[in-house]
């Protein structure tokens, strides 16, 4: 039966301090790995005997502005599907120079979603096959979803601010 | 009174011997605002570039601005066909933020809602494969279905399409007798009209010809692309979020889980076409056990996230802080990450949902079904014919709601 | 089985006013026009979320929409008379939307159904365009989330309304092209 106690030790037993801060909210096994390990554990959770985990669930990014040298995240979820089990691990990188590694080697699923990260993050994602933007237009300069922008655009004329309680 | 257009041709297109074709974001068949650029060999298509972001509403960003209980009607406009289920989705995630308990009659309340819901995403699919192969018939037969369907919704919450239903914690109000006719007669009238739909497809030659073998998929391929859903299910691949990861009480049912071949347009088309009668069965199993349970039972008790009865804040002075405290975000919201997914009308529908404490989540993110599965489409469709490519997409059931958020 | 029902007392439209007699009948030229208009109006359903699906539900048989005279829905825009934006327009669509209006032929209607289409709903943000009427003329507006059938219904019999009541000579005179003018629409 696999357990999450089960997949901590084999990676700790593989990648000893590389991969750390081990905590289980409700239930799904979380961890944190290096900017440069995340395709060795992505590679060794699918590959080994008796872990499995086939199945790129999601792939998102989360923008921490107050961790200087580490605000950007990218957490990467994956799923056993025979065995009902979810895993989840992040990596952190700097926002002046967000490049971290393309999963779409290893998953296909990974394409779109890192462009989705791009796109609304700015991540760098070093050898994806066609990093652009993918939601929003392709003349649009900056990354809306970072904290430091706004929701509303500030170009609208229709809409009160003071009315709106903005 | 038109004016000049200046079209400007790509690089080179004028000399190479394949066809630029350009199945716009305006589509003749009411699927949905996505843009595919085909290259073409005649009739055969050689490459697609999908191209989406024509309806991005930019669900997450408005999602951290916004307190936990306006964040319901955005989850309706995701997969909109079935919105009861993001809603009951989005409750269920915060409710295991915050450790709630629900009794068994919301559960089991929660489950017709989520199966009628499916059987109206299902069916809405599968009389559009129907027109894209020229049947028009099926898709007018079956709106008459899904008016019974919006009945049923507008009685519980006051809505027909984008429902905003439920609260978290339960329910805004107890279904009323009267919703329970309609459900009744919904169960009665349903099965009946169903054959007739499945009569008029399932061995219909046309429809078998246009459909056996086009725009199918191997099981790895698919579970190496991100599949969920009816679509994985095509393949071979029984996964289910009800029986893998079960939530709201669907344990205690008993259902099974159809499962296909090849995973071309015709297993598709049997595969929602099972699961509807699976849904029936499970409304009926609902109905049933409800009525041994106590009848006035629509919520769970925490009044620190649930707004208490209007008459109850007007006289008693707890409901008044405790309404006071929710509606201005007073309430001890606890800081963590969950992840919660249910079986959505195209598959699992998960909710990534990083909470700070305060009003609104510091991050939401949506894991949209049809978002991933929408970049296996190239691949799917690379050498078959146009008109095939046209009912393949159809029958993926692509949402642009979904797509885009 | 179910029994087929044939509705035997069928409404005509109502003739509009003139002067009758042995085999004629003179009347305005204008009101023929409007009457034949506004009675065979050809939508085009740009369909793009939520209302979208609510359209289908008006268009199919229990609010059917084909007994307003509009039988034939066109998807392309040569063809059409009137455009029915349906939904969410964000600033990618936004240039499709308008090379599609651009490509009907004069005389063309808008009717912007829904409160996305009307105003931009409840997506205040940078990628939603607030309101259709940001690049285009519209006639008709019809507001909720998304509108029930029998409000879509309403919102064509006011787009009929109008049919019938215009002049004649609309489309060529001053102030038509002043507003085509001030979109930037020659």
């Amino acid at each position: 039966m696999l357990t999450n106690e089960i997949i901590q030790q084999q990676l700790t037993e593989k990648f000893g301090a590389l991969v750390y801060n081990f905590e289980e909210p409700y239930g799904m096994l979380t961890f944190v790995t290096d900017r440069d390990n995340n395709l060795k554990v992505m590679n060794f959770l699918k590959e080994s005997e008796g872990l499995g985990f086939n199945f790129l669930n999601d792939l998102t990014a989360v923008h921490y502005p107050d961790q200087i040298g580490k605000e950007l995240a990218v957490v990467y979820m994956l799923q056993n599907i025979q065995a009902g089990l979810r895993i989840r691990f992040k990596v952190f990188t700097d926002i002046t120079n967000p490049d971290v590694f393309t999963a779409t080697g290893i998953f296909e699923t990974a394409n779109w979603l890192e462009r989705e990260a791009y796109d609304f993050f700015g991540v760098n994602f070093v050898g994806h096959p066609n990093l652009i933007r993918i939601m929003n237009v392709e003349e649009m300069d900056y990354h809306p979803l970072r904290k430091e922008y706004p929701l509303e655009d500030q170009t609208r004329i229709d809409k009160d601010d003071d009315m709106f309680g903005r | 009174m038109s004016q000049k257009q200046n079209i400007q041709l790509p690089e080179g297109s004028l000399g190479k011997q394949t066809t630029t074709l350009n199945l716009g974001p305006t589509h003749p068949a009411t699927h949905g605002v996505f843009q595919n650029i085909l290259e073409m060999d005649g009739e055969r298509i050689i490459d697609a570039v999908p191209t989406i972001g024509f309806i991005h509403r930019a669900f997450e960003k408005i999602a951290e601005h916004r307190p936990y209980y306006q964040i319901t009607p955005l989850t309706d406009r995701l997969n909109y066909c079935s919105s009861p289920i993001n809603n009951m989705g989005w409750h269920m995630t915060v409710e295991k933020l915050i450790h709630a308990e629900l009794p068994k009659r919301v559960e089991y309340l929660r489950v017709i809602i989520m199966e009628l819901s499916r059987i109206a995403d299902h069916l809405v699919c599968n009389s559009v494969i129907g027109v894209d192969t020229g049947a028009f018939t099926g898709f007018i037969y079956v709106f008459e279905l899904r008016e019974l369907i919006y009945e049923i919704f507008e009685e519980v919450c006051g809505s027909r399409l984008t429902t905003n239903i439920g609260r978290i914690g339960g329910f805004e109000r107890n279904f009323s007798e009267l919703a329970f006719q309609k459900i009744d007669h919904f169960l009665s009238v349903f099965p009946k009209a169903m054959k007739e739909f499945e009569t008029l497809f399932n061995r219909n030659r046309i429809f078998m010809e246009r459909t056996m073998g086009v725009g199918g998929i191997a099981a790895e391929r698919a579970l190496n692309y991100g599949f969920t859903g009816p679509n994985l299910r095509a393949t071979g691949i029984d996964y289910d979020i009800r029986t893998a990861h079960p939530y709201s009480g669907y344990q205690d049912f008993d259902f099974s889980v159809p499962v296909g071949t090849t995973g071309d347009v015709y297993d598709r088309y049997l595969v929602r076409n099972a699961e509807i009668w699976e849904s029936i069965s499970i409304i009926t199993q609902a109905v049933k056990k409800i009525k041994d349970l106590d009848p006035s039972v629509f919520h769970a008790d925490i009044p620190d996230f649930y707004l208490p009865e209007k008459a109850d804040v007007y006289s008693k002075m707890e409901a008044l802080i405790y309404h006071f405290k929710i509606v201005m975000g007073e309430t001890a919201i606890p800081a963590g990450e969950v992840y919660h997914s249910v079986e959505g009308g195209n598959g699992e529908l998960g909710f990534y949902l990083i909470s700070d404490g305060g009003r609104s989540p510091y991050r939401l993110h949506f894991r949209r079904p049809c978002f991933i599965y929408y970049q296996a489409y190239p691949e799917i469709i690379k050498g078959s014919m146009l008109s095939d490519a046209v009912v393949t997409m159809s029958s993926l059931n692509l949402i642009a709601g979904e797509i885009d958020a | 089985m179910r029994p087929v029902t044939h509705n035997t007392k069928v409404k005509v439209v109502d003739a509009p006013q003139g002067f009758a007699g042995e085999g004629f009948f003179t009347t305005k030229m204008s009101e023929a026009v409007g009457l034949a208009r506004s009675n065979s109006i050809w939508p085009l359903p740009f369909a793009t979320s939520c209302c979208g699906i609510e359209f289908m539900a008006t268009m199919a048989a229990h609010y059917d929409l084909a007994r307003f005279g509009a039988e034939r829905l066109s998807f392309s825009p040569r063809q059409c008379d009137l455009i029915m934006v349906m939904g969410t327009i964000s600033k990618k669509m936004a240039p499709v939307l308008r090379q599609v209006y651009l490509q009907m032929a004069e005389p063309r209607w808008v009717m912007a159904v829904g409160a996305c289409a009307s105003s931009g709903g409840v997506f205040d943000t940078y990628s939603v365009l607030q309101g259709i009427d940001q690049v285009i003329p519209v006639d008709v507006y019809v507001p909720g989330c998304p509108p029930r059938p029998e409000a879509i219904i309403d919102g064509f019999m006011r787009i009929q309304d109008l049919i019938r009541t215009e002049s004649i000579r609309r489309r060529e005179s001053d102030k038509y092209k002043e507003l085509l003018n001030s979109y930037g629409i020659q």
